[in-house]
């Protein structure tokens, strides 16, 4: 037993100038985590990023449950992404279990997926913009994001956490008259979000809060292992739907969003980029679907692995790259499932932004690592 | 399990047609199993360097398993960075085998700056012994840490040390990450922590 105090705790030798400060657990500011950051007058001369505050051990409760019972807590990390958290889970255990899913499964899948990613993107918008205080750009995605949510409520029956993909495709079949209740909100929702550009993203005063702060080169975003919207931000072209295409995204035309500055404009400008390609790549999904046939294969009551195998699936989420790392040892329950998580590979690169910043952009360099607490800690 | 595939019909349609025939599961049949020509050059190009000091696991399609021994698990690790394009680390896990007595710590390393890597996950996977009353930083549960060789194992690194108690010698910040400060139980993802109720 030490007598050391934890980080964040510790009393410092108080000299004139390095103060420390604790940014967060509390919700305004940070989300659930705990930025400790120390200032030299307005200028951060460190940062040591604390996640941890919603622990709840996804992984390990994934040990004692079984393939099936554990879809609908490992989506709990991102409640408003859950579909993509998933993903990666399911496809795993497909490969394992050696099941070919139907093809109006993988499209509806697709569907599914996307309109979650908007809905994620525009949750994180909102945040986004109350945190520059732009009260506007809370209100309007938050309004919006209900268009989304209703047609996610018809395709599964919840608004959010859906549970919607199973091993062998999805729960159920796409209510009648889906696709063109889904068209016409999504076309609407496109012509919605192109009018943020106006009052958001060409608005003088976001650019001057966002230009040229928290500059993530090229080199150090992959020297990072980031991710997402912060790698494609710092003019990485890589987006797994099109380099290593699951399902059908091989047969759909997805286009990647880059841009070269990587500054934090950059980074809030690529997800609004993402949510207009989404609207693309649904509507391309809707008129490409079968218009009919199964969409789950039946699996027997507490499917197992057979033997000793390990596998490692990824998709593109809201956030980046979301791998699942499935260890089985030809038990119903997995042997251990290990999510790695866009939010947390993207953590790294946090100290490394704001070290030089104002203390004052903190926000918009924190929130546009488009990071979401509860994923990082799993 | 591939064998009772059952069509599911669909009651939420309209007009509920007989489905039609869907895909069936293909059973493989056992074929002398080809191995993808890329990724066993790959391998290959390791085995070549490296000998018997490390064994390939599997070699499928994207994904490439090497398993080494903790004292070449470095020098693996570079030749993968400079030799082979690969440039972060997407995943670190730990696995805790106590039948074994070791604890497996897998590195999922991708490449974002060779595009023909594009699609590439090269597994790498190591052992480090496992103590049954671990002091986590004081037994012998230790490893070599490629922090210095992929900086984005940072984070990862220091979760598995506080989850399952493995050691990354070199480690520039071996602090707890996740877990409360006043965490004294067992490394929680380590087999002999149970949880409450189970």
């Amino acid at each position: 037993m030490t007598n050391e105090l934890p980080p964040g705790l510790a009393l410092r030798k108080v000299d004139e100038r390095i103060m420390t400060l604790n940014v967060g657990p509390q919700h305004p500011g940070s989300g659930h985590m705990r930025i400790i950051v120390q200032i030299d007058g307005d200028y951060i001369v460190a940062c040591d990023p604390d996640p941890g505050y919603v622990h709840r051990g996804e992984e390990k409760m994934a040990e004692y449950r079984n393939y099936i019972l554990n879809i609908p807590h490992l989506e709990r990390p991102v409640i408003h992404d859950s579909c993509n958290v998933l993903y990666p889970y399911v496809l795993g255990v497909e490969e394992l279990l050696g099941i070919e899913v139907p093809e109006r499964a993988k499209y509806v899948r697709v569907i599914a997926s996307e309109l979650n990613r908007c809905i994620y993107i525009m949750y994180w918008l909102a945040i986004y913009g109350i945190f520059l205080g732009h009260s506007t750009m809370f209100m309007w995605p938050a309004g919006d994001r209900e268009l989304l949510i209703d047609l996610m409520e018809k395709m599964t029956g919840a608004r959010v956490t859906h549970a919607h993909f199973v091993p062998g495709g999805v729960r159920n079949d796409l209510p009648p008259n889906f696709e063109d209740v889904c068209l016409r909100h999504v076309n609407y929702f496109e012509k919605r979000i192109k009018e943020y550009a106006a009052v958001f993203y060409d608005n003088p005063i976001l650019i001057a809060r966002t230009r040229d702060t928290g500059v993530l080169s090229r080199q150090d975003a992959i020297r990072f292992g980031t991710t997402g919207s912060v790698l494609r931000a710092s003019g990485v072209d890589y987006d797994l739907r099109k380099k290593e295409p699951y399902d059908v995204y091989d047969e759909l035309d997805v286009h990647t969003n880059v841009m070269k500055e990587g500054d934090s404009y950059a980074r809030s400008r690529i997800p609004w980029l993402d949510m207009l390609e989404s609207c693309n790549i649904i509507r391309q999904a809707l008129q490409k679907m079968p218009k009919s046939g199964s969409v789950r294969v039946k699996l027997k009551p507490n499917p197992k692995g057979k033997g000793f195998d390990t596998v490692y699936k990824r998709v593109e989420s809201g956030r980046g790259s979301l791998g699942c790392y499935i260890v089985s040892d030809g038990k119903p329950e997995p042997y251990r499932v290990k999510l790695s998580v866009p939010s947390f590979r993207n953590l790294v690169a946090l100290p490394n932004l704001l070290r030089g910043e104002k203390l004052g952009n903190m926000p918009s360099v924190y929130w546009s690592l488009n990071y979401w607490p509860v994923e990082a800690d799993r | 399990m591939s064998s009772d595939v059952k069509t599911t019909t669909v009651d939420s349609k309209p007009e509920v047609k007989s489905p039609p025939p869907k895909p069936a599961a293909k059973k493989t049949e056992e074929k002398p199993v080809e191995l993808p020509a890329f990724e066993k050059s790959i391998s290959d190009k390791i085995i070549e360097k490296f000998g018997d000091k490390v064994e390939v696991g599997f070699v499928k399609e994207d994904r490439i398993r090497i398993n080494v021994g903790k004292e070449d698990v470095h020098n693996v690790a570079e030749f993968i960075r400079d030799g082979l394009n690969y440039d972060h680390v997407e995943s670190v896990s730990g696995v805790d085998y106590p039948q074994d007595n070791e604890i497996e710590v897998v590195y999922h390393i991708g490449s974002y700056s060779d595009s023909s890597l594009a699609r590439q996950i090269l597994v790498l996977a190591t052992r480090a012994q496992r103590e049954t009353n671990p002091i986590p930083g004081n037994d012998a549960t230790k490893l070599p840490t490629l922090r210095d060789v992929f900086y984005s194992v940072e984070f990862h690194e220091r979760e598995v040390f506080e989850m399952l108690g493995v050691f990354f010698e070199g480690h520039p910040d071996n602090r707890r990450l996740l877990l409360p400060e006043d965490w004294a139980d067992l490394p929680p993802l380590r087999k002999d922590f149970a949880i409450k109720g189970r």
